[in-house]
């Protein structure tokens, strides 16, 4: 039989039964659907989130205390215990590398702010100058840290936008005091308005000079140390020299992690990759029920169209040929199903789009390629058991029912 | 008694031959013997009728005549060769290419137009559909539906159905036409012109075999076989 004549046969026996056609292609469609709908949705929440470390600033490493790592022998160690902190000189003697543009020392910690009566709890950040040009944030007002010698507690401070509304109630806090903990300090600057980025929220923050949040907070460790590289290729000597620097400093252990900004990425990307392939599991399992139901209903057509069958038989047609005609049905059945389920698809992801539009809604082609061939693919695997019991019919017994 | 070999070099055997040819079917724990030991032997442009009451077995032969029901024993030679030992795909070449079938309810494919269903036995034999269009034209012509080959079964009357399906039958050109009660479902007027058709196609040279309860159509066949209880127990010549 040709190919031609097999399609035409395959499409008309569609084409006559609309109810059944209809339905077949909605189960499949809505299977498609959702395969491409829930992968885009897993693939904007990583984008999402790998667009937020970029934010970070390229060529970042992150050098925080203590080591993540289990070793083999002895008791089990406390997983993050830090043997010795990371300290002021250990940042500066990172400085010193032709692979290391600048770093910024970084210390965390709470406390009461206020300002005559007023006060709230805030996000203290003890850091240098140098923290800003890595993290790249903007202004609103006035000037930033100082760029001073690390042990200076020179008594300035940079609020966010939100507490500078708050607590100086529309009026500018550049050059007023502000009470932190047990401290004093002159506002210098206003940062603009950023946002939460990566878990800080900088609108509530205040930041003063590492060592004055030092003697706020009592304790000489810091918290983290930013290392920008000079760029992209300066990484891997950027790694070394801190990783070697700070072993000779601690007496030969390592007992500090560098994360760099790649490897969070990778992490991230990692994570919300295996989502977005979780997610696109759990919506192909609606296929594989299309499949069946093309299944159930390709069995009720074989049953509906036995005579036509037996018919077919008596006029020479071979057991593959009706095979193969079944099976034609079910492909092209799970096929314009698919194509349809893209259409629903591309409706629904642009509607999100209109409501979500900080989320890019773009599902990936794995998503795509792998919906449309795994629902032909059901489709035609289903359709092999009506299919065979088709070719199986007695012609005698087919061409006799009434 | 053994027969001649129909191959056998300067011998042309008949284009049938049944030997001791028997179905059994098993109804619920019965054992029915639709045919018991069929002997018969066809030769090419016979027209042969087969009477007989129902059950007597008349439709189980021109199923096993048409390689559509294997018999149970028994061997049937078909133009010199046994189809005991032929494939299932070798069986429907055979049909598609030797045999005909005319049936009582016509079965034409309600979705296809006239041409279409008489097309359908050459697009599974794979004819070039420029040719098979031709092809389906002269046969409708044939049977006088030259003006109707674009109206579905729906549209025709029911002699006009029969002929469509006749014109399918044997535009495949085969060597034999079995009809199954071919005026069975039609009134006396249709049903004539039908039997004019077929006795038209085997003046050609089609060997014909047609199964009726009807003696006035039976009675036509140059050769007449009554069958009861799945033998032949008449042969009527002249």
């Amino acid at each position: 039989m040709r190919f031609m004549d097999r399609n035409r046969l395959a499409l008309g026996s569609l084409v006559r039964a609309p109810l059944r056609t209809a339905m077949m292609l909605l189960a499949t469609a809505i299977g498609v659907a959702a395969v491409v709908t829930l992968t885009a949705l897993g693939e904007a929440a990583r984008l999402y989130v790998t667009d937020e470390f970029r934010s970070l600033g390229t060529h970042l490493l992150v050098v925080i205390p203590g080591r993540n790592e289990t070793t083999g022998g002895g008791p089990p160690m406390v997983a993050g215990a830090s043997p010795r902190d990371l300290t002021l000189d250990d940042a500066r003697a990172l400085v010193r590398s032709a692979s290391i543009e600048r770093i910024a020392p970084v210390i965390v910690g709470e406390a009461t702010a206020s300002v005559g009566s007023l006060q709230r709890t805030v996000q203290v950040m003890g850091t240098t100058a140098d923290f800003r040009t890595i993290r790249g944030w903007r202004m609103a007002g006035g000037e930033f840290l100082p760029n001073v010698d690390l042990e200076r507690e020179t008594p300035v401070c940079v609020v966010g936008a939100l507490i500078g509304s708050e607590l100086y109630r529309g009026e500018s806090p550049v050059g007023q005091w502000l009470r932190v903990g047990d401290r004093r300090c002159r506002v210098t600057g206003v940062l603009a308005p950023q946002g939460t980025s990566v878990m800080v929220d900088a609108d509530q923050l205040v930041l003063m000079p590492v060592a004055m949040a030092q003697a706020l907070f009592n304790a000489p460790g810091l918290f983290r140390i930013l290392v920008q590289a000079r760029d992209r290729d300066a990484m891997a000597g950027a790694i070394r020299y801190v990783t070697a620097t700070l072993r000779d400093r601690h007496r030969g252990t390592e007992d500090f992690t560098i994360i760099t900004q790649d490897a969070v990425l990778q992490t991230f990307d990692g994570i919300l990759g295996t989502l977005t392939r979780a997610l696109a599991g759990i919506a192909a399992v609606s296929l594989a029920v299309a499949g069946v139901l093309i299944m159930n209903v390709m069995l009720v057509a074989v049953s509906q169209r036995t005579q036509e069958i037996g018919l077919l038989k008596a006029l020479g047609a071979r057991r593959s040929q009706v095979i193969g005609l079944f099976l034609y049905e079910a492909f092209y059945l799970a096929l314009f199903g698919a194509l349809a389920g893209l259409a629903i698809a591309a409706v629904v992801l642009a509607i999100l789009a209109q409501l979500y539009p900080d989320f890019r809604f773009m599902p990936p082609v794995w998503a795509v390629a792998g919906a449309v061939l795994l629902a032909t693919g059901c489709g035609m695997l289903f359709g092999i058991l009506p299919a065979r019991r088709a070719a199986r019919l007695d012609p005698v017994a087919a061409l006799a029912r009434r | 008694m053994p027969l001649p070999s129909a191959t056998e070099p300067g011998r042309p055997g008949p284009l049938i031959r049944l030997e001791g040819l028997t179905r059994l079917f098993s109804v619920g724990d019965q054992e029915v013997r639709a045919l018991d030991g069929v002997d018969l032997a066809i030769g090419a442009g016979e027209y042969l009728s087969l009477m007989g009451p129902s059950g007597s077995g008349k439709s189980t032969l021109l199923n096993v005549l048409g390689l559509l029901d294997r018999p149970t024993a028994g061997e049937y030679w078909l133009d010199g060769q046994a189809t005991s030992g032929m494939s299932d795909d070798r069986l429907a070449d055979t049909r598609q290419r030797e045999i005909g079938f005319v049936f009582q309810f016509f079965h034409l494919v309600p979705r296809l137009t006239a041409a279409e269903n008489v097309e359908l036995p050459m697009l599974l034999g794979g004819v070039p559909p420029a040719e098979r269009r031709e092809r389906a034209r002269q046969a409708l012509s044939g049977v006088g539906l030259g003006r109707r080959i674009d109206h579905r079964p729906a549209q025709l009357s029911g002699g006009e159905r029969q002929r469509v399906a006749i014109a399918r039958s044997v535009v495949m050109r085969p060597k034999i036409l079995l009809a199954d009660e071919p005026t069975g479902n039609l009134d006396s007027a249709s049903g004539a012109e039908v039997i004019r058709i077929v006795e038209a196609l085997r003046d050609q040279g089609l060997t014909l075999v047609v199964v009726t309860h009807d003696p006035a159509i039976g009675g036509r066949a140059g050769r007449r076989l009554r069958m009861r209880d799945g033998r032949i127990v008449e042969d009527a010549r002249g």
